[in-house]
């Protein structure tokens, strides 16, 4: 159904369902997130997409990844107040992650370059102080992939997420989803001639049979095989050979 | 008599059950709440029972093990039936002369008597205790009166009467009885039931989901455990009632584990229920069937919140979602789903059977009815008070919580729990209701009601509820996660000497961003404490950040203790001395070496002679 609304002033269309965060990006307006990605269902943890809304006559600020449209909302994007929250909470989140460049960048773009807070819970010297507790690692490893190798643990100021206890996890396919992801870079992922090191495993790497390019972890083939529907077969070569064939058999059909 | 097949049934039970137990027999109550329980009320309960059989009296004696009757300062608790005659901190070697002298004779033992702190009298009859006297304790009331393992009690005084009303007068005008009696939730939220029972009922669904929000997290309340503990039929009434209305066939009570007393006597009570036909299928014969589920918490203040309650329930990591969408239209396993609380669902019989008319009669304009309080901290009566919403806090501190002891000045009150605010002396003529307390930037919250004297400092308490929530916090968003931290950190750095103005100004800044951008409720609501002490005790902090001094006395960083000349040298400050930093003989003055001095405050405790000062 189509619903129709404004933002900042202006009259926009959507289908319902969607987002105000989607719908006001694709028209051109700028909301910053970081925990934000198409491929999970929204989360709401970052709050940097606060937007105001009024509905009827009630009025007020809410975040807008998890927020779907409705007819005659009226959305606001950038009022003085609303920038002054996603300064306060940029400065926030630069605290515990003042080695993440995006973060840097988008705490510069609100006048925030240094934090007023100490960063205390990550420790300097002991890897990179990036981590900025968005949880998409762990959302796309469970709600997408759906190996559910990574999660959150502790809760309050004691959060953290990873593999369970920080150990090796039994249940991760080495498939690289989370750094994908990962609006900050933190996931190291190193890939060699044949293997693949991540969240301290590594994974024997399946090469394509006919370019010998790496096409995925021999434990991601598997995992995938298993939940269907492609047999194994189709995961014997990467996707650039897999177009090259395939264009080549449409050439035949068209000839 | 086993199930009750229809509503003529049980009037001609009930009314079997009260001709058996009116004439002559006495009933002694004895309060087995968790508080008595705590000074021995099993025991108690126990010597009265030996003790009546060993006089061979138990023909016309009864000793019922009752639920909470809310006065725990002064546990364990006996009261006599029909002559209303109340004994205070009874032990189990007072029985025997009880049952000799008061039971058998009729005297009154004065030394069990409760005395009036403030006036020095005595009274006899609960009625007569400033405590009780200025209650209107429409459901507190009932549980001196039940034994809540026993089904036959609560029946006795009407139980499921209301039910039985509602099943006659069908969902909509029920609906409409609880609309119009403006049932407001006690939870916290205060939102009226009767509109959020009707969006759960026209929600489009084939399945509706009643749940009892029973998870009370709050530091020092205790008045859903008290009626869930004491009288956990009302609670499952209200539940049934709502079902009814609402179309639903399955509930929930998420109980904390923390309270095994509640579990035990709510497991008891849904099974008598079942047993006569109040739970399960066709309920009295109307068609209509509902069950209701124990879901135990875990330990989190949390779950306490309704999205993330329902998570739990599914089996997931308790965590609040945005509630754009609300719980009502999809909520447990998405399903229409009603919650309330316990003294929410504990309303509503008394509000079908007596109607909405005589309901609205009772509390304010916009808040009707009752409201229990648990009144704790430095007040002379703790406990569990009842009152009609409207009264001031002037009158539940001091007429019924007899004032500040120890001579003490009054100072402030928080009330609404972790997340409410503190209140000054200037506010207590303010009538207590659920909008006035949100118009002073504090809550009625599920009713926690916290007094403090002059021996308290602000700071410090901001800090503790601070340090309470940012530690139940999931912290799944950042405000509330990081925010809550820091603002730990802030109020900590005042405590400690190091803040400055600055610091001042950035916990301002940083509470308006938690309490606009928190995804949930107890983010949102954790300001309050921070945020009102700084608006009515502005002074104190001041105090810390420009003279680095702790006007109360407890900032430990900031405080020192001396012995002034009003030492008589007795030596019980030195000898209690933790670290023996005391010195001074006998009937000399002492000293404190400051320099090694931990600040324990034990050396001021003790002191008889008021020598030791703390500046």
């Amino acid at each position: 159904m189509t619903v129709k609304f404004t933002i900042n002033g202006e009259p926009v269309e959507a289908q319902s369902g969607q987002s105000v965060l989607d719908v006001a990006r694709r028209y051109g307006f700028e909301i910053p997130s970081l925990c934000h990605h198409e491929a999970v269902t929204p989360y709401g943890a970052c709050r940097l997409c606060l937007v105001e809304i009024a509905k009827g006559r009630r009025r007020k600020l809410t975040t807008s990844c998890n927020y779907e449209v409705l007819e005659g909302i009226e959305v606001i994007t950038g009022s003085p107040a609303i920038r002054q929250h996603r300064a306060m909470v940029l400065e926030l989140i630069l605290a515990e992650a003042p080695d993440a460049e995006p973060v840097r960048e988008l705490a510069k773009r609100y006048g925030v370059v240094i934090s007023r807070f100490k960063t205390t819970r990550a420790v300097a010297g002991e890897g990179p102080r990036d981590c900025i507790l968005c949880g998409l690692c762990a959302r796309v490893c469970t709600e997408v992939v759906k190996a559910d190798a990574l999660a959150f643990n502790g809760r309050g100021d004691k959060r953290g997420v990873g593999t369970p206890y920080s150990e090796a996890s039994a249940p991760c396919i080495g498939c690289a989803s989370c750094a994908s992801v990962c609006p900050t870079n933190r996931i190291v992922v190193k890939d060699t001639k044949d293997m693949r090191e991540i969240w301290g495993r590594e994974f024997a790497l399946v090469r394509c049979d006919s370019c010998g390019a790496p096409v995925m972890t021999e434990a991601h083939r598997d995992h995938a095989v298993k939940l269907g529907p492609l047999p194994a077969d189709y995961y014997k070569t990467c996707t650039a050979c897999k177009r090259k064939s395939l264009s080549g058999r449409f050439a035949k059909v068209g000839s | 008599m086993g199930r009750i097949r229809n509503p003529k049934e049980l009037h001609s039970y009930r009314e079997g059950l009260v001709a058996r137990r009116t004439g002559s027999k006495k009933v002694i109550a004895v309060c087995c709440g968790t508080g008595c329980n705590a000074s021995g009320a099993r025991k108690v309960a126990q010597a009265f029972v030996d003790e009546i059989q060993k006089q061979g009296l138990a023909k016309e004696i009864d000793i019922r093990p009752t639920g909470c009757h809310g006065f725990c300062e002064r546990g364990t608790l006996v009261l006599m039936h029909p002559e209303e005659t109340l004994y205070t901190r009874v032990k189990p070697e007072d029985v025997p002369e009880i049952v000799e002298k008061t039971v058998k004779k009729g005297e009154i033992l004065e030394k069990h008597l409760y005395d009036d702190p403030v006036s020095g009298a005595k009274h006899i009859k609960e009625q007569e205790i400033p405590f009780y006297k200025h209650q209107e304790r429409l459901i507190l009331g009932k549980n001196g009166l039940i034994d809540p393992t026993k089904i036959d009690d609560y029946i006795a005084l009407g139980g499921y009467e209301a039910l039985a009303k509602a099943l006659e007068m069908g969902p909509d005008r029920v609906l409409d009885e609880v609309k119009r009696a403006n049932v407001r939730g006690r939870g916290g939220g205060g939102f009226p039931a009767g509109k959020k029972w009707e969006t759960c009922r026209n929600a489009t669904a084939t399945k509706r989901y009643i749940i009892c929000n029973a998870d009370e997290g709050d530091p020092g309340a205790f008045m859903d455990r008290s009626v869930l503990e004491g009288n956990p039929h009302a609670v499952i009434e209200g539940m049934i009632i709502g079902a009814f209305t609402i179309g639903s066939d399955e509930g929930y009570v998420y109980v904390r584990h923390e309270y095994p007393l509640a579990v035990k006597h709510l497991t008891v009570a849904l099974e008598q229920a079942r047993e006569k036909g109040f739970l399960g299928k066709d309920i009295l014969g109307t068609g209509f069937g509902f069950d209701v589920k124990i879901n135990r918490g875990g330990g989190a203040f949390v779950c306490g919140e309704s999205t993330a309650l329902m998570a739990s329930i599914e089996g997931k990591v308790g965590e609040p979602r945005a509630k754009h969408i609300h719980t009502v239209v999809a909520g447990l396993n998405g399903k229409p789903t009603n919650l309330n609380n316990v003294e929410t669902w504990a309303n509503i019989p008394l509000v079908i059977e007596k109607g909405a008319d005589w309901y609205t009669k009772i509390g304010t304009k916009g808040s009707p009815g009752t409201k229990i309080f648990s009144l704790v901290g430095k007040v002379n009566n703790t406990g569990l008070v009842e009152v009609a919403m409207g009264m001031t806090l002037r009158q539940i501190i001091f007429d019924i919580g007899g004032g500040i002891p120890k001579g003490g000045e009054f100072k402030a009150v928080q009330t609404g729990g972790p997340s409410g605010g503190c209140l000054p002396a200037a506010k207590l003529d303010l009538a207590v209701d659920f909008d006035s307390l949100w118009e002073e930037g504090s809550m009625m919250g599920s009713g926690g009601m916290i007094v403090m004297d002059d021996k308290t400092c602000m700071v410090d308490v901001a800090k503790y509820f601070l340090n309470f929530l940012k530690f139940e916090s999931c912290g799944k968003c950042t405000t509330c996660r990081e925010g809550l931290r820091r603002l730990h950190e802030l109020v900590t750095e005042i405590a400690e000497g190091r803040g400055t103005l600055d610091t001042i100004q950035l916990i301002e800044e940083l509470a308006a961003t938690v309490e606009a951008g928190s995804l949930c409720a107890l983010g949102t609501t954790a300001v309050n404490p921070v945020r009102s002490t700084l608006k009515f005790f502005r002074d104190e902090y001041l105090a810390h950040v420009n003279e680095k001094r702790c006007p109360a006395g407890v900032c430990k960083a900031l405080i020192t203790y001396e012995i002034t000349d009003a030492c008589t040298g007795c030596l019980v400050c030195k000898k209690r001395c933790p670290e023996g930093v005391i010195k001074g003989d006998k009937k000399e003055k002492h000293v404190i070496d400051t320099t090694k001095c931990i600040k324990c405050g034990i050396c001021n405790d003790v002191c008889k002679f008021d020598a030791v000062r703390v500046y």
